[in-house]
């Protein structure tokens, strides 16, 4: 017998893994969440259907999303990151000494549980004594914070679920009060590719260029996300992220990663014509 | 009040379009797009479901002009489920329920005793039948710059100064959730002979939750327009006309009728009788999560600073008797910002969508649709506008409740000669149409009543701030029709 997973990148295409146990499956009381074991991807995270997290090219986007602005912003001690129950954002940071607080708002206690249990390899360090998990509404933790923080990571699921309000002006503004002066906001942006992703990934970017003075993007390679290519966005008060990049300070942590280097930051923002017209577009 | 929930879990009009739907009965009648094989665009945009059920009164429908099978039991069930003698199901919005209030009470001539505020289609229903009205000013909130209940002893004055009036009429609640003393009005009036009809367009929760206002049947006025469509979740335009047992119900058909449509949709009353059964069965449990996420918005507002949500603390025993704590109103005059420009700021910067925003107050409307992820980006939202809007709040205005004063019957201004003249040059003069104020939809000027000095600025203050004024013939409101 065999067992497909598969997931519509659009209406008119689909995305299969074949799948060989299901391992894990709840309907929490913000989303359908499930877990799976396939020869391919290894163990896979789905919420809604969607892949989150496959153990063979999780690396990348957790690199990305945390080695960019970490080495840009070289006094990075206090970190907020949004979403990222599956704790592979926690785990990147973790190897940090410099950090000094990472509180982790999660909405949905059911994926932190079920990652624990069924994805080690990347929830290994929610324990670290770092690390402060709160289970609330992001938006709403968000709002009490004013400058208390230097970076903010938002990994975020897509803008049409119930992360629709991290794509809104009300919590871009909020993340500019709650960060420092010379705070770094990044999130995940979805992907260029397919009409209904890219015109989700404009209106956000739209919304972040009038919130943060610095405002650019990037790109990486996902072979799970639709198009197999995805993009984040680095909004900065102070920062820019190639000019301020130091990459013999971050080379001289002699921290070993499978994706980001030093050399791929500054490639990472040179975008094809296609996205870079879609951006300027709404730079206007 | 009791009600049978075997009884209530039935819903005639929905049943009886499902086993219509069974019949596969060929249509030689109208509607002329047959089940919306006719018109595929318009079954593509609204489903085959929404076009296969718009269809004809016929014998296993029954006809609204005439009710004896489903939309009788219908009505019955919903007489039951809001403690009326006999309730009406309207499709022609609340605006219909009201009207057909105010024309079985009243005909040419008559007095009827009204709050100011009362909404603009009583005052369309006053020119319609040639009564005259006699304001009651209800009293203002001096910091919230928002109109109050009716005090008892206005009601009582009102009634002793002109003893020959049909009616009382009260809104319960105001568009701000403010209630007056329902119960004590009815008493007054019935004492006097006179008869009390209630305008819930924003109260068709109290009839279901727990810790609501008292409503209008339960308190024993005589009638009452219920906007189903508001806090009751059945489709725009769809509304309940609710009476007690001293109305002649024969003769209230008979006044609906006058300019009721004899093609009633079926879609607006089948979601009137499947809307009235959700709520008799879970009413009390949705109107509680309702007030709990308002209690919870309200929390969470007045922390942000500089806005203040009210609340039940307003109540005061008298002009503001109770309140209706499902409702989401909030002053943002503190902040330097009039309710209109957060209410546009809301909608331009935030995309969402609020109810109405004044000078002083916006109003976000909850109900059994609304969701907590969407309550914290409103709430965000607020903190966000304040953080980057925020000015100093000396020079907004204070709306003034501006005392009328009626000169004439609406209808006689209505319909009297008149010219059009320069706004600036027409005060002293006696208006022959409405300026409104809209949203709340609450008249300025009226026909019949003279012009100010007062009034003149207002109006431009309004506009200025960028409140959308209606109601005159020139749509800019540069000029107004005064009698000659």
């Amino acid at each position: 017998m065999e067992l497909w997973f598969s997931e519509y990148h659009t209406p008119d295409v689909k995305h299969s893994i074949r799948m060989t146990r299901h391992l894990y499956s709840r309907k929490s009381e913000f989303q359908q969440i499930d877990i799976f074991d396939t020869p391919e991807f290894g163990r896979v995270l789905t919420l809604d259907g969607n892949v989150i997290v496959t153990e063979r090219d999780e690396f990348i986007y957790d690199e990305m999303i945390t080695h960019v602005p970490m080495s840009v912003h070289k006094n990075a001690r206090d970190i907020l990151v949004i979403g990222a129950g599956d704790g592979g954002v926690v785990r990147e940071l973790t190897r940090y000494d410099r950090v000094r607080k990472i509180d982790l708002v999660e909405m949905d206690p059911d994926v932190v549980q079920a990652c624990r249990e069924f994805l080690p390899s990347n929830a290994c360090r929610m324990e670290d004594r770092r690390v402060r998990i709160h289970y609330e509404n992001a938006l709403k933790f968000i709002r009490r914070c004013e400058d208390k923080y230097d970076l903010i990571i938002v990994d975020s699921t897509d803008p049409f679920g119930p992360s629709e309000g991290l794509f809104t002006k009300e919590f871009y503004g909020s993340c500019y009060s709650a960060l420092h002066d010379d705070g770094i906001m990044v999130n995940q942006q979805g992907s260029p590719f397919y009409a209904a992703d890219a015109e989700a990934m404009q209106r956000s970017h739209k919304r972040i260029v009038r919130t943060f003075p610095i405002s650019r993007v990037y790109q990486a390679h996902i072979p799970t996300y639709a198009a197999g290519y995805w993009t984040f966005g680095f909004a900065s008060k102070k920062y820019h992220p190639v000019d301020d990049l130091d990459g013999d300070a971050w080379n001289a942590l002699n921290m070993r990663t499978r994706y980001y280097t030093t050399r791929l930051h500054k490639g990472a923002f040179c975008l094809p014509a296609f996205v870079e017209e879609m951006l300027q577009e709404v730079e206007q | 009040m009791k009600r049978n929930l075997t009884s209530q879990m039935r819903a005639p009009i929905y049943e009886a379009l499902e086993q219509f739907r069974q019949m596969r009965v060929v249509p030689f009648d109208v509607p002329g797009h047959k089940r919306g094989r006719g018109n595929p665009e318009l079954s593509a945009f609204l489903g085959q479901q929404c076009v296969s059920i718009d269809v004809n009164s016929m014998k296993p429908l029954d006809n609204l002009c005439h009710p004896v099978s489903v939309i009788r039991e219908a009505e019955d069930l919903a007489a039951q489920a809001f403690g009326a003698a006999h309730a009406f199901l309207m499709v022609g919005g609340t605006t219909s329920s009201v009207q057909s209030m105010v024309l079985t009470v009243c005909k040419r001539g008559d007095e009827i005793i009204l709050p100011r505020n009362v909404h603009r289609s009583v005052i369309n229903a006053l020119v319609l039948c040639g009564a005259v009205p006699v304001y009651i000013n209800p009293e203002v909130d001096q910091r919230l710059g928002i109109s109050l209940g009716c005090r008892r002893e206005q009601i009582e004055k009102a009634i002793r100064e002109h003893p020959n009036a049909k009616a009382v009429m009260v809104n319960n609640p105001t568009y701000y959730g403010v209630c007056s003393d329902l119960r004590a009005i009815v008493k007054m009036a019935h004492a006097a002979g006179m008869l009390c009809l209630a305008d819930e367009a924003h109260g068709t929760h109290f009839y279901f939750g727990t810790g609501l206002p008292v409503s209008a049947m339960a308190a024993g006025a005589d009638m009452s327009s219920v906007s189903m469509h508001k806090s009751g979740g059945s489709l725009t335009q769809s509304s309940l006309l609710l009476i007690g047992p001293d109305v002649h119900q024969g003769y209230v058909r008979q006044i609906i009728n006058l300019t009721q449509t004899t093609s009633a949709s079926y879609l607006l009353m089948s979601s009137l009788d499947i809307s009235r059964r959700n709520l008799a069965l879970r009413g009390r449990q949705v109107f509680h999560q309702v007030a709990d996420m308002a209690e919870y918005a309200r929390e969470e507002i007045n922390t942000i600073g500089g806005y203040y949500a009210f609340g039940k603390e307003l109540t005061n025993g008298n002009s503001v008797f109770d309140f209706d704590h499902t409702k989401l109103a909030v002053h943002t005059r503190d902040i330097g910002l009039a309710g209109i420009e957060v209410y546009d700021y809301l909608r331009d910067e935030y995309d969402i969508q609020i109810e109405f925003g004044d000078i002083g107050n916006i109003l976000a409307y909850l109900s059994m649709g609304d969701r907590m992820q969407e309550l914290e980006r409103l709430v965000s939202a607020l903190a966000e506008i304040r953080r980057l809007h925020q000015k100093d709040s000396a020079s907004l205005f204070s709306e003034e409740y501006i005392d009328p004063i009626v000169e004439m019957s609406p209808q006689e201004a209505f319909y009297a000669e008149k010219e059009s003249v320069p706004l600036e040059n027409s005060e002293g003069m006696i208006c022959s149409e409405f300026v409104m104020c809209y949203p709340p939809g609450i008249p300025i000027l009226a026909p019949g009543e003279r012009i100010t000095g007062e009034i003149l600025d207002y109006i431009r203050f309004a506009k200025e701030k960028g409140c959308s004024m209606t109601g005159p013939e020139d749509p800019d409101i540069t000029r107004l029709n005064v009698l000659k």
